[in-house]
């Protein structure tokens, strides 16, 4: 009886041992729980282990010149990256001797790559860029080698190939982009390249394209082991939008080869469509320069340079627009009804601002029209006008909001803001706001004798050669303007519409023809003699602007022809003293090159004018 | 042919299915890990999953062979075999080749075989055999010993091949004894003792505070405290004196109370550590007076008791530091969350973790396994077959073959509970014991929850040698309960 009663509690022990591997199999199942469905960071260790992910880059758009001639295209490089986790057991001396580099190089860059201050995205896991931009012939010299050092592979890029070594500025340079830039847009990683100024910065959404990426398995030891789910899951690469700017590459070239040397900008517009013909800031420098594994130590000593090659003039340089800014006033004037075309001022060698204080003119006849005032460039009958402006308004309303209708007019006409054109960088002028007056001279404290210089384009008014370019074209529309752009077409899809709407100015446009009357007159009798054309009505201004520093730069805009005109310009040349001698030969013959396709050299004076400009050096 | 029908009839179908699910999910595991990518192939048979198919074609032919022997058999030639086995033990340590630095594998012309898996299956039989002898009882000394020795026997020549881990198995028949009878103070001694070394090596070495300069062994600390804790339970279990027990374990609470308050002090040259080993010998002597004052002798075996906590303490110490090899201390290291080393020890498991977490609710799908199939996970198609189960079947696969292995355990323990004879039952109880050990080691290890001891998955892991050993033992355990109302009650 005992013995069955102690069988019968050995018996219950079975239930014991079922709860024991219950108890066990709980644990598991909590375990299992906790691995596979609580935390999800396995799932992403698991990801990284065995996808490879590899990037393939898309083509980068091309550019093409406005008559579709290939300006900017591409050429293949390599990048050689490796895996820092894969690399044991790696053969550092025939690796070395594959780059032709020193071990001690080799360990420098590994140090640079695994330094974390230097490399934020460093991770044994993922791919790093061991020597970046092998060209093809570099590149096939070691590919047949590359399948020996485990963890290391190569990675093709795109680069920028030239067709000119012209118009790098409105082309801009493609360069790696930099921490912040990955910050700000995701769609960077580390190494990649982006437009980093002209066309390349500001049409980089439609350049890049989008990457592809071909998902690779891998297995522990690094080796690929096949595509992943054939390939199901890769993105091909969208290849960039080419792009045709409205730049005319004969044009630009021609405008640098007439700058080379000189200091300064040419801009040509095409006045009906605000289109930039040529864009030419001087020093320029080689497109390819900024190319490739040079690009940084060239861009530093570009950067170095005195005379400032990178620096993009034609939208970032402000000077006083001098006399051109005589035409502004000479529209305003009219529109205030200050003067009429008829209306003569008297000038004897300048203008008496105060009994003392003379601004003086250069010698021409006395007692000019608005249309003799533009062809002799005279700095009085402005001055004049600008007294009636602001100190006895016709319309009898107080200086203050008289100053302001001008300043209104001349905003209307693109200045004293940015004109929003399609390029990084762009620099707005000065047109100063009457309160700014106010706070310098008090409130009704200042008259047209205080700011007397703004008649004539100097003191408190600052333009940029664009802005200058842009006046000329509206003038030679009679009143509007589009704003200046440099792309033309884009594939697959259409230019910003701000750059199809007319802008029209506030003056009246019949205010415009003594003027562009005026403008004839100087250039076929008056300042800008030199330029005169055969067969080629040019209007033009010349101007002068005045330079603390040192020499005055000089400027000419013009358009051509007088009806139906196709080309409006500015030009400037820093440091060469007065307009005519520098700035409206070499307008001249960009206009002759545009209209005519070439520069006639059988006329003789149009020879030695082309001559003069090519050879003459005024920097060295 | 008619005693055949009815032996067929006997069989136990329950266990023979969950036996065939698990091989055949075995197989298609092992068939998912090898798969190459690159070469699919439908079945090859110089492949792993193709050989693995043979190796199941003969286990299936050894379970017929086995059961078609005559039941009677196995317990009259338990002794014979148990001792053919522990001769062949002893000549696979001078006859194996080394592989991987163990000598345990014996090469018969074409087939590879691993004597310590049939070890189990002959001390099974002969503790059987042994323990069910006519008026056999547990609590005698002298059959204690014996039966130690049939077990500590065959364990002890597979450590010496250097399988720990397969010797760890033998630690199985303790359920075994436990059923038999063993008292069950063994059970609350031997979990005590595991967790203790479990809490030693997780505490030692621990700074005590952020700004001191002496180390601590917060081992012996927790440990102490924990077993003056179990005496005072013990106290009040078996003396049934509540008030005596929190006289003992708050004269102890004090002690650490005053070393803290001196700590407060900056006086920290009495550390918690030598608390400890004041507190438990002032326990000891305090144990020590009350039984000689109350002449109880229960009192001597709570200081037997403690003085086993103390040399538990140090001989772990000693151990875990002298004799245990660096690769064995950093496995053991990595599953305390001692030490992150996911490219050496941690690798497998880490790799491992990956692939089962990565798995999901559903998993990845059949074949779809990147973790397992791109070799990221070490013995894929061995030890760690779970993991591909974890990678491609997801939470829900995972539980379903863990539910498997809990159905068939639990088969085998109703199974030998309606044994009429003890041979039969013991036999029984050291099938589902030495089943019950290998999942819970190896799925343990697979998700990080047991150190890295290789042994492989009852019948799914790939190999002939494991998988007919075990149908061997199964099915000897199938064949015993058909035949179970033949034999008479012993």
């Amino acid at each position: 009886m005992k013995d069955s009663l102690k069988n019968q509690e050995l018996r219950n022990r079975q239930y014991i041992i079922i709860l024991i591997v219950l108890s066990v199999a709980f644990i598991y199942i909590i375990q299992l729980f906790y691995i596979q469905i609580a935390d999800s960071s396995y799932k992403e260790n698991a990801d990284s282990n065995a996808f490879l992910k590899k990037v393939i880059y898309p083509s980068r758009g091309l550019l093409y010149d406005r008559n579709e001639q290939l300006y900017v295209s591409n050429q293949p490089v390599y990048d050689l990256m490796i895996i820092m986790r894969e690399i044991q057991g790696f053969d550092t001396l025939s690796f070395c001797k594959m780059l032709n580099i020193n071990q001690e190089e080799f360990d420098n860059r590994i140090e640079e790559i695994k330094d974390k201050r230097k490399n934020r995205g460093y991770s044994r896991f993922t791919p790093q860029i061991f020597m970046s931009q092998l060209s093809v012939a570099e590149y096939g010299k070691i590919q047949e080698q590359l399948y020996k050092f485990r963890g290391v592979y190569a990675q093709q890029r795109v680069l920028r190939k030239y067709t000119t070594p012209h118009g790098a500025h409105a082309i801009g340079s493609v360069g790696e982009v930099n921490q912040q830039q990955i910050d700000a847009d995701s769609y960077y990683s580390r190494g990649d390249y982006k437009g980093q100024s002209g066309v390349e910065k500001e049409y980089e959404t439609y350049l890049r394209g989008e990457k592809g990426v071909e998902i690779l398995l891998r297995d522990a030891h690094g080796r690929i082991q096949g595509v992943y789910k054939n390939g199901e899951r890769n993105k091909a690469p969208i290849a960039g939008k080419n792009l045709t700017m409205t730049i005319d590459m004969g044009l630009q070239e021609y405008g640098e080869q007439l700058m080379i040397k000189k200091l300064g900008s040419i801009v040509a517009i095409e006045p009906s469509t605000g289109e930039i013909l040529a864009l030419i800031s001087s020093p320029s420098y080689d497109p390819h320069l900024l190319v490739g594994r040079e690009r940084s130590k060239n861009y530093n000593a570009l950067l170095k340079d005195p005379f400032k090659p990178l620096f993009d003039r034609p939208l970032m340089a402000m000077y006083p627009p001098g006399s051109t800014f005589k035409l502004v006033n000479g529209l305003i004037y009219q529109q205030e009804g200050v003067i009429t075309e008829d209306t003569r001022f008297s000038c004897r060698m300048g203008y008496y601002y105060s009994r003392t204080r003379k601004l003086g003119c250069h010698p021409h006849p006395n007692n000019l029209d608005l249309r003799e005032s533009v062809q002799h460039s005279c700095n009085a009958y402005y001055c004049h006008g600008l007294k009636g402006l602001l100190d006895s308004p016709p319309s009898g309303i107080s200086t203050t909001e008289s100053y302001n209708h001008w300043r209104n007019h001349v905003l209307s006409m693109g200045f004293g803001k940015k004109l929003g054109v399609d390029f990084p960088n762009e620099k707005g002028g000065l047109i100063l706001e009457s309160n700014r007056y106010d706070r310098i001279y008090g409130k009704n404290k200042w008259k047209s004798s205080t700011i007397i210089s703004i008649a004539i384009g100097q003191g408190e008014v600052l333009a940029t050669p664009i802005q200058t370019a842009n006046l000329a074209a509206l003038i030679a529309n009679r009143g509007y303007f589009y704003t200046p752009h440099i792309i033309k077409k884009i594939e697959g899809d259409s230019i910003d519409k701000r750059f199809r709407e007319k802008h029209q100015t506030t003056i009246e446009q019949k205010y415009f023809d003594p003027i562009i009357d005026g403008m004839l007159m100087a250039v076929e009798q008056g300042t800008g003699r030199v330029g005169r054309i055969e067969g080629i009505e040019i209007c033009g201004k010349t101007g002068t602007a005045q330079n603390p520093h040192g020499k005055d730069h000089s400027i000419f805009m013009a358009f051509a022809p007088k009806e139906n005109p196709k080309i409006a310009i500015a030009v400037y040349v820093e440091n060469s003293g007065f307009g005519a001698t520098w700035a409206v030969p070499i307008a001249s013959l960009m206009i002759e090159k545009y209209l005519t396709g070439t520069v006639d050299t059988t006329k003789l004076n149009r020879k030695n004018l082309q001559k003069r400009m090519l050879e003459t050096f005024l920097i060295e | 042919m008619s005693r055949k029908v009815s032996l067929f009839r006997s069989l136990d179908w329950i266990t023979i299915l969950l036996y065939v699910t698990l091989v055949t999910i075995g197989w298609f595991a092992i068939y998912s890990s090898t798969y190459d990518f690159e070469n699919p192939t439908i079945l090859n048979f110089s492949a792993r999953h193709g050989s693995q198919l043979i190796w199941i074609g003969f286990a299936f032919l050894l379970a017929l062979i086995t059961i078609l022997i005559d039941s009677k058999m196995y317990n009259n030639l338990a002794y014979i075999i148990y001792f053919l086995i522990i001769l062949l033990l002893i000549a696979t340590i001078f006859l194996a080749p080394e592989i991987k630095g163990s000598r345990s594998w014996l090469k018969i012309g074409p087939i590879t075989m691993q004597p310590a898996e049939l070890a189990k299956y002959a001390t099974a039989l002969c503790l059987g055999k042994f323990m069910s002898s006519y008026n056999f009882t547990l609590n005698s000394i002298k059959n204690m010993f014996l039966v130690g020795f049939i077990i500590l026997t065959p364990m002890l020549i597979i450590i010496l091949q250097q399988e720990t881990g397969l010797a760890l198995v033998f630690a199985a028949f303790f359920l075994v004894l436990f059923r038999e009878g063993m008292n069950g103070i063994f059970m609350v001694l031997a979990f005590l003792g595991a967790l203790f070394f479990v809490l030693f090596l997780r505490y030692d070495y621990i700074s005590s505070s952020s700004n001191s300069y002496i180390l601590e062994s917060f081992g012996f600390v927790i440990v102490f405290i924990l077993s003056v804790i179990s005496v005072g339970i013990m106290i009040a279990y078996y003396l049934k004196d509540n008030r005596q027990m929190l006289q003992f374990i708050g004269g102890n609470a004090i002690l650490y109370l005053l070393t803290g308050i001196l700590h407060l002090f900056g006086i920290e040259a009495i550390t918690y550590t030598i608390t400890a080993y004041i507190s438990i010998s002032l326990s000891i002597l305090y144990l020590f007076i009350m039984a000689l004052l109350q002449k109880q002798k229960k009192y001597f075996l709570f200081i037997i008791f403690l003085i086993g906590s103390i040399a538990l303490c140090n001989v772990t110490d000693y151990f875990f530091n002298n004799v245990l090899q660096p690769h064995q201390q950093m496995r053991i290291k990595v599953v305390l969350g001692l030490e992150d080393d996911p490219l050496g020890a941690g690798y497998n498991v880490r790799q491992s973790k990956i692939g089962i977490g990565s798995g999901g609710l559903l998993g990845k799908g059949f074949l779809n396994g990147t973790q397992t199939k791109l070799n990221y996970v070490p013995e894929q198609d061995t030890d760690f077959i779970f993991c591909t189960i974890g990678e491609e079947q997801g939470f829900v696969g995972s539980i379903v073959v863990l539910f498997l292995y809990i159905a068939l355990i639990i088969r085998l323990v109703i199974l030998a509970e309606r044994q009429r004879s003890s041979f039969s039952r013991i036999f029984g109880y050291s099938v589902l014991s030495i089943i019950f050990f290998h999942v819970a080691i190896n799925i343990g290890m697979v998700i990080g929850l047991v150190p890295v001891i290789g042994i492989p998955l009852v019948f799914l892991s790939y190999g002939g040698s494991s998988l007919w050993s075990f149908t061997i033992l199964l099915f000897t355990f199938i064949r015993l309960d058909a035949n179970r109302m033949e034999i008479l009650h012993q």
